[in-house]
């Protein structure tokens, strides 16, 4: 089969995929609601109970989760071929654990950051995902010309390490509640209450999905090393700034708007390898549609497994992806 | 058809980088950069390629100047074969060659026909055909080599860089490399400019040679002059025997033994 009906019928399939999961979602619930009463205009919304679990609770969540799930699992198949390291994850290089000491601070002190409706800690969080952003590059590229992904993923690492210690620090020294409430956020969580924050990580996530439309075939070559590349034509610097910048983004905003959600941007990128091969032209845009699809669905289990109860979504993704990334590490070995 | 002159280049206090060093590789060309370990050939290839700026001295490709070149124009134009190639991921042997397409094809365009019909071509010119649908790291070393000089020919450039390309192969696959070499070379008159501190490959290939010794070159010229008892001593500090092998049909060089390094 030619590339071209490849990405053609991957895409084809895998967006049915998220959008099936995206129209199940909301109609599933603790309690049941009747689509046609959703949409019957005849009585008013405020009397509607369908259509306000379907508007106010469920579509929200559902969004919010595609959104998160989409941004992961395309950021974790963009750093691993960056890093071109398959153990790889959109937090190796310590995004997320900027973003949770930006919420920590946000949770724990009186600070107000609210704007247009998105509340403190989303902004705080992402806030604190650039900022981490920002050392982890400006420590790749102090010495010498270029990037070094060595460099990048040890200052990775240090950071996260670094920042965890602050978080404890922090959490030690916090009030019993505020304390409560950071290890909730830690859990991931899709409990967004309006449209107002998704609106905000959206159009930070559609422009780092701009960029990934226009890295695939060159994050193929970057992955045989930086001089190969190079020698077949890659800008290697250019690739790897516009890979790095547009993954972190891209994992920023989805931590703000559901915490580090974990597993997510490591399994889907795997899993879709094993079902579509290692072509990022096929498996870039796969992991992003299979991403959504699962975080929906997660989400799902996380609102069903013990209603009325809502379980953080996050418990649950880590739950199905802890085992799997064993299995798959000792594939490896 | 690539010049460098009176290249320089240094990494840091300590380390040899090059000093003043030309060369000329002319079109349909076989040359041999010689050297021991650390004398500055895959820096100097490097330069050669484009990929590490030369703090002075000027490499050009048929007179033009290298930095002037963007990367993908300079792609079409110069091809490169590393010693060793590493994937992270599992690429079949076909999406490897297809690779080499990369200089020819737009930011969002898809390979055509044309370009696997290249890339097919490249492979049954390495005799690595059968091979296509394989997944590259189960490849043996003989073979993985052979796929990345396809995916090298793909790129269609008129010049090919090797470094060290038969240096991790056992001798089997070596002479089998050099054959390849020797055959692309004289059919497709393919460039090439090699790498390596192999004598008796450089001698069975090359036609021309340029010694190189702590980043200058000592000597170069035809591989029938350059190759002697007194050039291998001042390469290498090793006294051998250098004579004209009936059945090779070339020079082969025996090291016999080490001599104390000149200071």
């Amino acid at each position: 089969m030619s590339l071209r009906r490849r990405v053609f019928f991957t895409v084809l399939l895998f967006g049915l995929m998220a959008v099936a999961a995206c129209v199940f979602a909301p109609m599933v619930g603790s309690a049941p609601i009747s689509l046609r009463r959703v949409f019957d205009r005849s009585v008013p919304f405020a009397d509607n109970t369908d259509a306000q679990i379907f508007f106010i609770s469920r579509l929200p969540r559902t969004l919010a989760a595609a959104l998160v799930g989409a941004a992961l699992a395309a950021s974790g198949v963009v750093f691993q071929a960056l890093l071109r390291n398959p153990l790889a994850t959109p937090f190796t290089l310590g995004v997320s654990a900027g973003a949770a000491l930006g919420a920590m601070l946000a949770i724990t002190f009186p600070i107000s950051l609210a704007f247009a409706g998105v509340a403190t800690v989303p902004i705080a969080s992402f806030a604190g995902a650039l900022g981490a952003v920002g050392v982890v590059y400006a420590l790749s590229t102090v010495r010498r010309h270029g990037l070094s992904t060595n460099v990048l993923l040890l200052a990775g690492i240090t950071l996260n390490a670094f920042f965890s210690s602050l978080i404890l620090f922090i959490q030690y020294l916090a009030d019993f509640s505020q304390t409560m409430r950071t290890v909730r956020w830690l859990m991931g969580d899709l409990d967004v209450g309006s449209y107002a924050p998704i609106l905000a990580a959206l159009p930070f996530t559609l422009l780092a999905f701009a960029v990934f439309a226009w890295l695939p075939r060159s994050l193929n070559l970057l992955t045989l090393g930086a001089d190969a590349a190079s020698a077949r034509g890659v800008d290697v610097l250019r690739t790897q700034r516009l890979a790095f910048f547009s993954a972190s983004l891209a994992t920023g905003a989805a931590v703000s708007l559901g915490g580090p959600v974990g597993f997510i941007g490591i399994i889907v990128p795997h899993l879709v390898r094993l079902l579509v091969g290692a072509d990022h032209r096929v498996v870039l845009p796969a992991s992003t549609l299979f991403g959504a699809a699962f975080l929906v669905l997660c989400d799902v289990a996380a609102r069903t497994l013990i209603a009325p109860m809502v379980l953080p979504v996050g418990i649950l993704t880590a739950m199905i992806g802890g085992p799997f990334f064993l299995w798959l590490l000792i594939r490896r070995g | 058809m690539l010049q460098a002159a009176d290249v320089s280049f240094v990494y840091g206090p300590g380390q040899a980088g090059l000093h003043g060093v030309s060369v000329d590789v002319p079109s349909g060309g076989l040359v041999g950069i010689l050297g021991p370990n650390g004398s500055g050939k895959t820096t100097l290839l490097r330069v050669l390629g484009g990929m590490l700026p030369a703090a002075s001295g000027r490499v050009t490709i048929d007179g033009r100047d290298l930095w002037r070149m963007s990367r993908r124009n300079l792609a079409r134009q110069i091809a490169v074969v590393p010693q060793e190639t590493r994937l992270s991921f599992e690429y079949s042997v076909l999406e490897v060659v297809l690779m080499g397409r990369y200089p020819h094809l737009g930011a969002f365009e898809l390979e055509s026909q044309d370009d696997v019909a290249i890339a097919r071509e490249a492979l049954a010119a390495t005799g690595t055909l059968a091979l296509e649908h394989r997944l590259f790291p189960t490849l043996s070393g003989g073979e993985k080599q052979r796929v990345v000089i396809a995916s090298a020919l793909a790129q269609s450039a008129g010049l090919m860089l090797l470094d060290e390309p038969t240096a991790a192969l056992d001798p089997g696959y070596q002479v089998e490399i050099a054959a390849l070499l020797r055959r692309l070379n004289a059919e497709r008159g393919v460039t090439m400019a090699i790498a390596t501190h192999d004598l008796n490959l450089a001698a069975g290939l090359c036609r021309q040679l340029v010694l190189l010794r702590e980043g200058r070159v000592i000597a170069s010229g035809p591989t029938a002059q350059v190759l002697t008892r007194e050039s291998v001593r001042a390469l290498y500090d090793v006294e051998a025997d250098v004579q004209y092998h009936e059945a090779a049909g070339h020079l082969t060089v025996v090291p016999l033994r080490r001599i104390r390094a000149r200071d």
